[in-house]
């Protein structure tokens, strides 16, 4: 793999406090464009926070976040205005939420779940649109017939292809993803990971993806964050760092992996 | 003259029930409401005398609006004789004193429920609209924080979001009143629910000033705006009516109300603006339902 000239992301000294507590602090990475970044660590580490403050959902208290537009090359995307943030959210990234409800609109078709980026961004024809949409239901192996279908009348594991389908329609650059896996069972993560693995392959696409599940990352992620009390302590390959553990925490982190 | 009416001419209440300062805050957001056309002006709401739901927005914008020379309409589905257009008229010949007319080209201003007049309005007319739910993408997006952040930074493509379920669900774009307009080519307004086939009058030389009282908002369509029915390319914006004419007086291009006659199946279709079928009568014209003693006491 060649070597990029400009990350997509730039991550610079983010720190993000509730009151005294700190939610994190000292954050610095990269990512370069195809790339995947596992970000691990346990409850409470800070990792949510931050992939909410890179998302725009939460403002950081210090640091910069420069993204690569397209339009104007590097911007910091805290000191944008947000309309323009807002535009960003939905057209170069998506937000794949842990829980599908949070992500999906419960009381409106799977269809007009997965057009309502297209209309959000000027998509006028219906016919198209409804093109598109059974398209990419059909990507993330939903059948046509349910194209009509209320989001609460799928499965959990459906629901989540679903909202993965909505997110990736206007073809994103960037994806943040939340605990894709949370709360699925085994086989229906393994189908999504699949999934997942393809389309990013596919389309090119760079990815944050916060978990704590390991077996994640080790199936997605190029390299790999490690997380605790709001700092990040220990970064690198993701099979280096699963397989030689420098850290204390990582340590544990990896030893305490249930074995089948 | 006034002594004799309750309520004028003495100190029971002000002109139009309203006090000034009341007044004045109202013509406030009035003026605000016309100077962004579409935009929902909030405005301190007050308690009037009859239910929310009954009409109590466009009561306070109605008084605002009034001078003891005006004319006043006022209208309910279209008709002049219904609950809530009888005790509206009757609240402000009491309050204000000022003439009523049923008449559409005789009033100056005309408070309605649910219909645009069929009679074309002019210049020197004023439209008042009671609204129950002013924010049109409320069914869609409950949190008003984020509704008013969305017409800050212009974000509809909700609103088609809604049009695509109709066209999924339906086939075709099935809501039939409260149909979602862009004024102006900025903001999306809720037109109060008239059927869509009232939409293409939007765009009228009148001023159109809608109240949503209980709701605490006021919005305007001055004169001569560009009002849009959104739509889709391939699907586009259709004004339908039921495909009849009216029984009464055979009009093919009004708004019809459909009529249950029996348990048999039985129905007939009038227009749902008395005034204008009525007018139409005393000029001669004739449905097929027309009772036919008129005929003979001609």
């Amino acid at each position: 793999m060649s070597t990029p000239a400009t990350p997509l992301l730039q991550v610079r000294d983010i720190r993000k406090t509730y009151g005294a507590r700190i939610g994190c602090t000292d954050v610095n990475f990269d990512l370069y464009p195809g790339e995947v970044i596992g970000i691990v660590g346990e409850s409470g580490s800070g990792k949510s926070t931050l992939l909410n403050c890179l998302a725009g959902h939460l403002a950081p208290d210090e640091g910069e976040i420069l993204f690569d537009t397209r339009a104007d090359g590097l911007k910091d995307t805290l000191k944008m205005s947000e309309p323009e943030r807002r535009m960003l959210g939905r057209t170069d990234w998506a937000f794949v939420h842990q829980n599908a409800r949070d992500g999906l609109r419960m009381g409106v078709s799977a269809g007009g779940n997965v057009g309502e980026r297209l209309m959000a961004v000027g998509a006028r024809h219906y016919g198209n649109i409804r093109e598109q949409a059974i398209d990419w239901l059909d990507r993330v192996e939903i059948a046509e017939d349910r194209v009509d279908d209320r989001p609460g009348a799928f499965s959990g594991g459906m629901q989540q292809r679903l909202q993965i389908a909505r997110n990736l329609v206007t073809g994103p650059r960037l994806v943040f993803m939340d605990e894709p896996t949370g709360g699925l069972d085994v086989s229906v993560q393994a189908r999504l990971l699949d999934l997942l693995r393809g389309l990013v392959r596919e389309m090119g696409l760079s990815a944050i993806i916060v978990t704590h599940d390991l077996a994640v990352v080790r199936l997605l992620a190029d390299r790999l964050m490690v997380m605790k009390s709001g700092h990040v302590v220990e970064a690198g390959l993701t099979d280096q760092v699963l397989d030689d553990p420098q850290h204390g925490y990582t340590q544990l982190l990896v030893s305490s992996v249930l074995q089948v | 003259m006034t002594e004799d009416r309750p309520g004028i001419g003495t100190d029971a209440y002000n002109f139009a029930y309203l006090d000034e300062q009341t007044k004045r805050m109202i013509r406030r957001a009035i003026l605000k409401g016309v100077a962004i056309p579409g935009y929902q002006v909030p405005f301190a709401s007050r308690e009037m005398p009859m239910p929310y739901g009954w009409g109590t927005g466009g009561v306070q914008v109605t008084a605002a609006c009034l001078t003891p020379a005006d004319r006043l309409k006022v209208i309910d589905q279209g008709a002049d004789d219904t609950t809530n257009a009888v005790s509206i008229r009757k609240f402000f010949e009491r309050t204000a004193g000022v003439e009523t007319t049923e008449h559409t080209t005789e009033a100056t201003v005309i408070q309605t429920r649910h219909r645009i007049p069929e009679t074309p309005m002019t210049d020197d007319q004023i439209l008042v609209y009671q609204v129950p739910i002013p924010e049109p993408l409320r069914f869609l997006e409950p949190r008003e924080t984020e509704t008013r952040k969305m017409h800050g930074l212009e974000e509809y493509g909700l609103m088609h979001v809604k049009l695509y379920e109709d066209i999924a669900r339906h086939g075709e774009i099935a809501t039939a009143y409260a149909y979602p307009v862009k004024v102006e080519g900025r903001y999306v307004m809720d037109p109060s629910p008239i059927p869509k086939f009232d939409n293409p009058r939007l765009e009228s030389p009148a001023l159109q000033l809608f109240g949503a009282g209980r709701e605490q908002r006021i919005y305007a369509v001055p004169p001569y705006s560009k009002v849009m029915s959104l739509d889709f390319e391939d699907h586009p914006f259709n004004p339908s009516k039921a495909d009849h004419p009216c029984a009464l007086c055979g009009a093919e291009n009004t708004y019809l109300d459909e009529v249950i006659m029996d348990d048999a199946g039985g129905r007939m279709f009038v227009c749902s603006d008395t005034d204008y079928c009525a007018t139409r009568q005393a000029e001669g014209h004739r449905g097929a339902q027309s009772a036919p003693f008129t005929e003979a006491a001609e």
